[in-house]
């Protein structure tokens, strides 16, 4: 258990509600769910959800810490925003699953081998180093995100996508070398370095 | 009417070579007719796109957005912000929203701007593309500028998610929204009635991480499209125009379809209808031909 999980288990002991409202983004409105599952039925992969939105907030309040913090649910959201405007007390559940998710992989127990939960990482890196996404950099590590031998099987699946890219400029190998990026990408990353020192003054981090 | 000027938020995609560049093409020239002056925020950068949330906690993230409102405040006073992205214009809108909502969160965020030296208040309006076509301009001012109508076209308008969800275009329902369809009949063109699959999810980021899940509900949109009678999908949105537009082999293989559907935007229409060559409309940014559009862009 990393330190950052067993201090907000010894702090919070068996209240995962209020480390919930306390940490998560949007957390407080966990307890105004009303069950009616409108979001869980809105959702376009809710079917491939281990627990779907309503079926998380009520194990939150139940107190099923690691079920929810350990499961891929949160990570299947495509941030379609449906559950949002459907739900009569007006939760906001997407930015509740992204900060579920982003609490665990906080904590250091969100799943390691689900793949958005690799890709998102994986975007948020790629993005911090220059400021701006470089999407063939982006779209190599994704490719590769499993290891050599399934990166070179997912490259040639790819390899037509890609090719149609090319040729119709959407795409370009200079993104290999330099590519875009913002010219104070120093000042940016400054900026992120101190909202994420804010953040972890509140909310701990495994491995820091 | 006069020249109208915004502050604007092209995002990653939009950028020479980048995935939306064929958008930015058509923008351009669509906003050359309609005299639209866009004045780029200088260094943007990347809003996370509703998908940094692995890496970036709550903080960060908005503190990416307010970094642009920030710079688009000195640079750009007493200018709207506008994005053509769908999850540029979010994730600002977002940002602005909670920032005015939470004092806490606004001081943090200005303690972290502070250190690049900048110093975000969040007081310009935040809008998209289509907002400003329909607010600012209106059908009647828009159908004013065309030259070639696109006569005998059947499109299938496909809204998508994130420029209709949770915010959304004024007086439009999120369940069925009418403006593309408006838009479509604006140009000359004919939407297709009933388009069920009009603000279905196409999976967004997920198409990239859990490719079959998202093929899936792609699939739909495109079947969906070809039931209604559509020549072709138009949409306001980058994330759905690659997704629908470049997984059409992938899915035609695995489901043994047979479909070739050109998926463009709103501002690739414009710039046909409003005279503009096939390159000024981004035509050759089309993975999947728009053949139709291709002609009456060469009479």
């Amino acid at each position: 258990m990393s330190d950052a999980n067993k201090q907000m288990v010894e702090q919070y002991r068996n209240d995962f509600l209020r480390e919930v409202e306390d940490n998560v983004e949007e957390g407080e409105w966990v307890k105004m769910c009303m069950q009616c599952g409108v979001c869980s039925g809105s959702c376009p992969l809710g079917p491939h959800w281990d627990h779907p939105p309503q079926e998380l907030f009520a194990m939150i309040r139940a107190g099923k810490r690691d079920e929810v913090l350990q499961s891929s649910s949160m990570w299947m959201c495509t941030s379609c925003y449906n559950c949002i405007v459907r739900c009569p007390r007006e939760l906001p559940i997407t930015h509740i699953m992204h900060g579920l998710a982003h609490y665990a992989k906080r904590l250091g127990m969100a799943p390691k081998e689900q793949p958005t939960h690799k890709f998102s990482q994986l975007f948020w890196n790629n993005l911090v180093k220059t400021g701006r996404v470089n999407e063939l950099r982006l779209g190599l590590s994704l490719y590769f995100m499993n290891g050599i031998g399934e990166g070179i099987k997912t490259s040639l699946k790819m390899q037509k996508i890609g090719l149609g890219m090319l040729m119709t400029k959407r795409l370009t190998p200079m993104e290999l070398i330099g590519g875009h990026k913002c010219k104070d990408a120093r000042g940016l990353q400054a900026i992120l370095k101190k909202a994420e020192e804010l953040e972890a003054a509140r909310i701990p981090v495994a491995g820091k | 009417m006069a020249k109208k000027s915004y502050s604007f938020y092209p995002g990653c995609s939009s950028q020479k070579a980048a995935s939306a560049s064929n958008y930015m093409t058509s923008v351009d020239s669509m906003c050359k007719t309609l005299d639209i002056e866009l004045n780029e925020i200088p260094d943007w950068n990347c809003c996370s796109a509703s998908i940094g949330y692995a890496g970036g906690g709550d903080l960060p993230r908005l503190a990416l957005s307010a970094r642009n409102m920030a710079i688009s405040e000195q640079a750009n006073p007493g200018q709207d912000i506008v994005a053509t992205c769908a999850a540029c214009w979010l994730a600002t809108k977002e940002t602005q929203e909670r920032l005015h909502d939470d004092d806490g969160l606004m001081a943090e965020t200005n303690e972290a701007l502070a250190t690049a030296g900048l110093k975000v208040e969040g007081n310009q309006k935040i809008r998209h593309m289509v907002e400003v076509l329909i607010e600012d301009f209106g059908y009647e001012e828009m159908g004013k500028h065309v030259k070639k109508p696109l006569d005998g076209l059947k499109i299938a308008g496909y809204v998508g998610c994130q420029t209709n969800r949770p915010f959304g275009i004024d007086g439009e329902s999120y369940e069925n929204p009418k403006y593309l369809d408006k838009l479509v009949e604006t140009m000359g063109a004919e939407p297709i009635e009933n388009y069920d699959k009009k603000v279905s999810c196409c999976g967004g980021a997920l198409a990239f991480s859990e490719p079959e899940k998202s093929q899936a509900l792609i699939k739909d949109i495109i079947e969906s499209a070809y039931d209604g009678g559509a020549d072709m999908i138009v949409t306001p949105c980058p994330v759905c125009q690659m997704n629908v537009e470049v997984y059409q082999d992938h899915i035609n293989q695995k489901y043994k379809t047979n479909f070739k559907m050109p998926v463009v935007y709103y501002s690739t229409l414009m710039s046909v209808a409003y005279g503009g060559s096939g390159k000024e409309a981004g035509l050759d940014g089309q993975i999947i031909k728009a053949k139709q559009l291709e002609e009456i862009a060469s009479k």
